[in-house]
């Protein structure tokens, strides 16, 4: 080996010791026993416990924290496609009076400061007797990630070429037709990026429900997550493990479709 | 001509039967197909004007009863006086530019904005600069090395950002983080119970730390990706012709991945500049409030000091901001648009 290389892969993997060590130390700490989570020096070896996630898991209400996390993601993500898919496609593919303001629409959209509006949404649903509704979570959640998922979209929808639309139609098929049997399939890796992304958005919102759904039985994971930091102390080890447990869904998803999900984002949303 | 109009005759019957469900009816209606010829394949669809209207009509709806009621809420907000005894008793007294003028006359106010520019500044400098590099050097590893950096800046990418927060929280402990072991193993013995989070800045850093680890993954993946478009045969030109790396990349990588460079500093700056998750979920902008960044001091403002009005034009004024900083990027971005 050259010694340029050899530089190149020790940095590589001191590089990727850097990302993953947060990632080890929260499952590390999770499997610690209590008695060896909070010692002075760090201890590497230990037998695994799992106390902590039975603390974690152990809390009232941890399954509705579940059921709603998944509801309000699942239902944000679906219902995103759907509006997503048929505003995308007459963006790419039909000329139309407005088009050029839709487009200037979504990416102003796409940077709405969600976090900033805390406050009127707190007005609003407290006016309209919609604080700690899950439904109205779930349209929050599903128009922030509308913006994104038409933008990406459309960049896929874009990238399939018009002929083979056409082929399809010349061979008897509606242009309803065409769309379902040659451009949906062709989507696939789309649509799988761009609910990768509407999933971990919702999955992961934070200061909505932090200040909408107040009530314990109508709040998410993220919440459960800080629930065992306290003004009376820290319990580390539940915290690690509840943070473990949010992140396995995602991260086991993320490993599955970060090939499809790479590629994805820069033939559909950068490349245009 | 012919040929089509009988086709048009015989597709109309088909045709008419959703659309007049009665049947004794549907003879009478028939002769009435001498209309203009219906397009192939006999189904009469919805006139094309009318349909990229209805594609986008959801989408248009969710975003004005979903964004666009809460953002026109939030401006009428800002010029309301609502404050604890206000809110109780739902009455929402206009009180002009008052907001406005006491959050403009306020020192904190703009300590507050120069703070969140320059988190937003640092961050996204840290973010491209090194997730561009490593994005090249992914670009010229081995297989096998490749896979071992691409799937730690995965888990890195993948780790939610709440869970994300309570991880460094807890790495940088004062009594019992790994971060204070790893100084003191390093041989810098102050760091026995070195409290990390003493001051805003120091608060601030760690956020940062936490912000460029988790969004250089993206960066750097997305740069890989964008790198492999590129023909080899390029950068073999540029060696020919006696080109150093930094010429290289920006005589050729730069070039070349312009849109992407664009579109992703784009997202950085509005996600950086807009995260609240992070910062509040770690000090929630403390020690003394002096980690809070635009977002949080309107939420802090709103929810714990129940200025309400208040907290609506602190939202406006970083909406305001945020327009005016995005708004050159939008020009860019829409002539790219139009050279498509």
């Amino acid at each position: 080996m050259r010694p340029g290389s050899v530089v190149k892969n020790v940095g590589a993997l001191l590089l990727a010791l850097v990302f993953v060590f947060p990632v080890y130390w929260m499952f590390s700490s999770a499997l610690k026993p209590a008695d060896q989570m909070l010692t002075k020096d760090p201890v590497f070896v230990f037998t695994p416990t799992m106390d902590n996630f039975a603390k974690a898991t152990g809390v009232t209400n941890f399954w509705t924290y579940v059921t709603n996390s998944v509801l309000v993601t699942v239902g944000a993500v679906v219902l995103a496609l759907l509006v997503a898919l048929a505003a995308s496609f007459a963006i790419a593919r039909m000329k139309f009076k407005g088009r050029k303001g839709l487009v200037l629409t979504v990416m102003m959209a796409q940077m709405a400061p969600w976090e900033v509006m805390v406050i009127a949404m707190y007005m609003i649903a407290r006016d309209g007797e919609m604080l700690n509704s899950l439904p109205l979570l779930t349209a929050i959640y599903f128009v922030m990630i509308l913006p994104f998922t038409i933008w990406t979209l459309r960049g896929f929808i874009a990238a399939v070429p018009v002929t083979l639309e056409e082929a399809a139609q010349i061979d008897g098929c509606t242009r309803g037709q065409a769309f379902r049997k040659v451009i949906f399939p062709l989507l696939a890796p789309g649509l799988m990026s761009t609910s990768l992304f509407g999933f971990i958005t919702a999955w992961n919102e934070f200061a909505m429900v932090l200040i909408l759904n107040k009530d314990k039985t109508a709040q998410t994971l993220p919440l459960w997550l800080t629930e065992f930091m306290t003004a009376f102390g820290n319990d580390w080890g539940a915290t690690m493990a509840a943070s473990s447990l949010f992140a396995v869904p995602v991260l086991l998803i993320f490993v599955f479709l970060q090939r499809k999900a790479v590629g994805g984002m820069t033939s559909g949303a950068v490349k245009g | 001509m012919t040929v089509h109009s009988q086709g048009a005759a015989t597709s109309a019957p088909q045709d008419a039967p959703p659309k007049s469900a009665g049947r004794p009816k549907a003879p009478t209606t028939a002769p009435g197909s001498s209309h203009p010829v219906p397009p192939r394949g006999g189904r009469k669809s919805l006139p094309s004007g009318w349909l990229p209207y209805l594609l986008i009509g959801p989408a248009i709806l969710s975003l004005a009863v979903l964004l666009l009621y809460p953002l026109i809420k939030n401006v009428i907000l800002s010029f309301q006086d609502i404050n604890k005894v206000e809110f109780i008793q739902r009455k929402y007294p206009f009180a002009g530019f008052d907001n406005y003028t006491e959050l403009l006359g306020d020192s904190t106010f703009w300590t507050v904005v120069v703070r969140s520019f320059a988190f937003t500044l640092a961050n996204v400098a840290l973010i491209m600069a090194l997730g561009s590099l490593i994005g090249i050097l992914l670009n010229r590893l081995g297989k096998w090395m490749r896979l071992v950096l691409s799937m730690a800046l995965v888990m890195a990418w993948a780790m939610p950002i709440v869970a994300s927060v309570q991880v460094f929280q807890w790495l940088f402990d004062e009594q019992f983080g790994v971060m204070n072991w790893v100084m003191r193993t390093v041989g810098f013995s102050g760091y026995d119970r070195h409290n990390w989070f003493e001051t805003g800045l120091s608060t601030l850093t760690i956020v940062t730390i936490l912000v460029v680890w988790g969004s250089i993954p993206f960066v750097a993946l997305n740069m890989y990706a964008g790198l492999t478009t590129v023909g080899g045969e390029l950068y073999e030109a540029a060696r020919m012709d006696g080109a150093n790396g930094w010429q290289t990349f920006w005589k050729i990588v730069f070039p070349n991945l312009k849109p992407f460079f664009l579109i992703t500093t784009f997202l950085e700056v509005i996600w950086v500049f807009k995260a609240f998750t992070q910062v509040y979920a770690m000090k929630k902008g403390g020690p003394d409030r002096a980690s809070e960044i635009l977002p949080v001091f309107a939420y802090v403002e709103g929810q714990s000091q129940a200025h309400y009005g208040l907290a609506a034009a602190i939202s406006v004024l970083t909406i305001v901001i945020l327009v005016i900083v995005m708004s050159f990027y939008f020009r860019l971005i829409l002539k790219q648009e139009e050279e498509q």
